[in-house]
């Protein structure tokens, strides 16, 4: 082998080293068959019932309140998940755009969201019944409050932190006053303001369970705590896992439309 | 001398306390290449920037073509150390910024910054964006977006002070070939000694608390200047000289 070549790691290793995030995971599987292994009325249920559930929730070949219910579920909570998150940003970005941008707005509202902002969304919840109701309203605010925050929060840091010097350099290139926000602002903090749509969405899969502990019928976190009731952890642990893959696809999802979007960007590109 | 394209009377600026220019007296010809030498602190930087109209002074005028300067304008192009270029735009689309955000059509603007981009040799970067770019290229661009606005003074804050010796000796002989063919008009701000010398016409110098300009050293040596040559190297002395005047010490460079 020449030195160039030996001096790299080969792609034999590349492609070993990209295996190496399964460790960890790997042994933790390990680690719980072994734990709940012939311990048959444990409430902790083992990797092979929580299969067993999944395929159950999925095909439903036992014929119980769960059963063949997945895909009802999944899509209910997928709605609600992306329909709050779009409601969060629709309200989000232009807020946090004007509280970026203008100082008066900032002096108005900052003060209000530096005390909201710590309060989780556990705390909304039995208000978010006596204002919504139980049920899907409820459910819908609670997620979309998740999403706002972080959404909001990053476009004002993004838009307070474009580099003071583009706007020199806009200004005497030709570019009045009034066409800086089309021309430097919006553009400059697209990268922030993905970051924060990325984290709020996020956000979004982290709170849907408490969202739908308000009494919906349908949506994983309905699911789960059904299942909470009924004592069928295996149920909660293949709910749990469903929630995990879910949110995990879709943050992949956005994470490839920024990379397509912001090419230009040193850290998304 | 030809008509003055800028003429600055009596201008001074104070931050607070501080007293960053004083009675600024200066008249910049048209097709001239003044370069501000100074130690930092000089205020040669604020002197640039009011004439950018970055910075309002606190005392005296600017005035270009005759017309008090309020405010940046295209007319007054400036190159930034840290280059100042919009991450987001492709080489080509930064070049074409100017020209873009005072309206003209489409295909005006593409024709205007190809045409810039091949005069700086970054043909073959007009895709990339800044970032994949080295310093040098990256204030090739810079330059390339005042020229390609139509310019007709470039102010340069300290352009080549982030670059390598070679290839900040590459980008001056490169920008004293553009000005020799556009008749460009230049103020250089620098405190380097022999850069001053190189590229100038006319070296106006700088000293500090407060700052204020203590000489004028007309250039006369023909380009390209041998910065090894006897009588670079008077001149170097000099203006030497006239820089640590202020602390009593005659210092040959």
């Amino acid at each position: 082998m020449s030195a160039a070549v030996s001096a790299r790691p080969g792609p034999a290793w590349t492609r070993l080293r990209r295996l190496v995030g399964l460790v960890v995971p790997v042994a933790l599987l390990l680690a719980w068959w072994l734990g709940t292994r012939g311990n048959a009325y444990s409430l902790i249920p083992s990797p092979g019932d929580v299969v067993l559930a999944l395929q159950d929730l999925a095909v439903g070949h036992e014929d119980d309140a769960f059963s063949g219910r997945l895909l009802a579920h999944l899509g209910a909570s997928v709605g609600r998940v992306y329909g709050a998150f779009l409601l969060a940003a629709v309200v989000a970005l232009p807020l946090g755009l004007l509280i970026g941008r203008l100082r008066l707005a900032r002096e108005l509202l900052d003060p209000l969201l530096q005390v909201l902002r710590p309060i989780p969304v556990t705390a909304w919840l039995p208000l978010s019944m006596i204002l919504f109701g139980l049920g899907a309203k409820s459910a819908f605010f609670l997620v979309a409050l998740g999403a706002f925050f972080p959404i909001l929060l990053n476009t004002i840091f993004a838009v307070r932190s474009v580099e003071p010097r583009l706007f020199e350099a806009a200004a005497m290139l030709g570019v009045s006053q009034t066409r800086m926000f089309p021309r430097v602002v919006l553009p400059a903090s697209l990268p922030g303001i993905f970051t924060g749509l990325r984290l709020g969405l996020g956000f979004g899969w982290v709170v849907i369970v408490v969202g739908e502990m308000t009494g919906v019928q349908t949506g994983l976190g309905a699911m789960i705590m059904d299942a909470r009731q009924l004592s069928r952890t295996d149920i909660v642990v293949a709910g749990m896992v469903v929630i995990g893959a879910a949110g995990f696809l879709s943050d992949l999802a956005v994470q490839t439309l920024g990379r397509r979007l912001l090419r230009w960007s040193p850290a998304h590109g | 001398m030809a008509e003055a394209l800028l003429e600055i009377r009596g201008l001074g600026k104070n931050y607070g306390a501080v007293e960053a220019l004083r009675g600024a007296e200066l008249a910049v010809a048209r097709g001239e290449f003044v370069c501000l030498l100074g130690a930092s602190g000089c205020g040669k930087s604020t002197l640039l920037r009011i004439v950018a109209g970055f910075e309002t002074p606190t005392a005296g005028v600017v005035s270009f073509r005759g017309q008090a300067v309020n405010g940046p304008g295209p007319s007054r192009g400036m190159v930034f150390q840290d280059y100042g270029l919009f991450p987001w735009l492709t080489v080509r689309e930064n070049v074409g910024f100017g020209p873009r955000a005072r309206g003209m059509g489409r295909a005006e603007v593409a024709e205007i910054a190809d045409r810039f981009v091949a005069m700086v040799g970054l043909q073959r970067f007009a895709l990339s964006y800044p970032h994949q770019l080295s310093g040098g290229m990256k204030q090739r661009v810079a330059i390339a977006r005042v020229l390609a606005n139509d310019a007709e003074l470039v102010l340069m804050d300290e352009p080549f002070g982030a670059l390598d010796a070679m290839t900040r000796e590459r980008l001056q002989d490169e920008l004293l070939g553009v000005w020799q063919a556009q008749g460009l008009t230049v103020m250089f701000v620098t405190h380097s000694v022999e850069e001053a010398i190189v590229l100038a016409d006319r070296v106006v110098v700088l000293s500090p608390g407060p700052g204020r300009i203590v000489a004028e050293e007309r250039v006369d040596l023909a380009r390209p200047r041998d910065v090894a040559s006897p009588e670079f190297n008077a001149v170097r002395r000099r203006l030497a000289g006239m820089l640590h005047s202020d602390h009593g010490v005659v210092a040959a460079a």
